[in-house]
């Protein structure tokens, strides 16, 4: 057993007595990297649906802005960052080919933390930095402030 | 001694497939790596995005996105960098196609609309600095010039990206590294368009919004 070990060559792919298990192990593998490949590149259609989707979503909040839609400008802020979240997962998945199975599910993790990190920053800037602001002048408005020689 | 054969021919076969995959699929763990790139990336944004949020209402009695933000003129722009986006996925289709010259012509497309966009946010800062609105005015314009123009600059590394696979294309033929190399180039491309739609939502039609 130990000398027909020994005789198997290790450049040669086509060993005749070659364990079957390692023949499927191989195949599978095989069909595995194609697969992956293969999920980079996205189809005609998809081009076509993530166009069509990212125009729609583009030019409603243009629409929402220019002709002054909604009479509370806060709730018009809320629509639009939404519609911008909608639109970004559109061109992940249409665009940029994601889905959890790409690369072992590695992209998929590397975008959540990033997006966590994301998140932080900019909730974490915006609400410390505008508390700073009210903190730092009491009693004085930007309009006081503006008007200061 | 039975025992030991199988484990002896595993090894084999393990060391073999491995080094199959390095020179068989130019793209590997290339793809990965510049997603984590482009990660990296978005941080920089998300730094550039927090620091006009914060600094975004600091006019210095200077002029407010309302005063000068145009919004037709940034609407064109978007269309511009979503056409290049569809664009480049054209170009890729023909990629798998083997078609070289479709192929050529829909990167030179992406590439027109990459500076028809260009050219369009040149067009803007030089009619803002004309009218005195310059980084220095006020702290509100210092951020939003860093912001727009940083995204500005990666369009611009884009173009001489492609213009450079544009050469490199014909010359070499559809190899394994050219097939990397466009897929690089059309995740960073859309990766721009991301980008692009934060900048349009929050600074443009925010700006406009709530002022």
């Amino acid at each position: 057993m130990s000398a027909q070990a020994e005789l198997h060559p290790i450049a040669d792919p086509h060993a005749q007595d070659r364990p079957l298990d390692d023949h499927e192990y191989g195949h599978d593998r095989a069909h595995d990297v194609h697969g992956d490949a293969g999920s980079h590149h996205g189809s005609f259609t998809d081009y076509l649906i993530g166009f069509a989707l990212s125009i729609v979503l583009t030019a409603i909040p243009f629409w929402i802005v220019m002709a002054n839609v909604f009479r509370e400008p806060k709730v018009a802020a809320f629509v639009l960052v939404a519609f911008a979240v909608v639109q970004i997962i559109v061109h992940m998945v249409y665009f940029l080919h994601m889905n959890s199975k790409s690369e072992g599910g590695w992209t998929v993790l590397a975008l959540m933390f990033t997006a966590v990190l994301v998140v932080i920053a900019l909730t974490g800037s915006l609400w410390i930095m505008n508390h700073l602001d009210t903190n730092m002048m009491p009693g004085m408005s930007p309009q006081q402030a503006r008007n200061l020689p | 001694m039975a025992t030991h054969a199988p484990a002896a021919v595993n090894e084999t076969e393990t060391v073999r497939f491995f080094d199959i995959d390095e020179h068989g699929h130019a793209e590997g763990s290339t793809m990965l790596g510049f997603w984590v790139y482009l990660m990296s990336d978005s941080l920089i944004f998300a730094v550039l995005f927090a620091t006009y949020g914060v600094l975004s209402r600091n006019y210095a009695a200077g002029p407010s996105p309302a005063n000068l933000f145009d919004l037709p003129l940034i609407g064109l722009n978007t269309a511009m960098l979503l056409l290049s986006s569809i664009t480049y996925g054209l170009a890729m289709l023909e990629v798998e196609k083997r078609r070289m010259g479709l192929t050529l012509f829909w990167l030179a497309v992406t590439g027109l609309f990459g500076l028809g966009f260009l050219s369009i946010e040149l067009y803007e800062f030089s009619h803002l600095i004309h009218e005195g609105a310059t980084p220095q005015r006020s702290a509100f314009l210092s951020a939003f010039f860093t912001l727009v123009g940083t995204h500005g600059l990666h369009v611009t590394f884009g173009i001489i990206w492609l213009v450079t696979l544009m050469f490199q294309l014909p010359m070499h033929g559809f190899i394994p590294d050219n097939h990397r190399r466009l897929m690089c180039l059309g995740m960073f491309w859309h990766f721009l368009d991301v980008v692009w739609i934060g900048v349009f939502t929050y600074v443009y039609l925010m700006g406009v919004l709530l002022t």
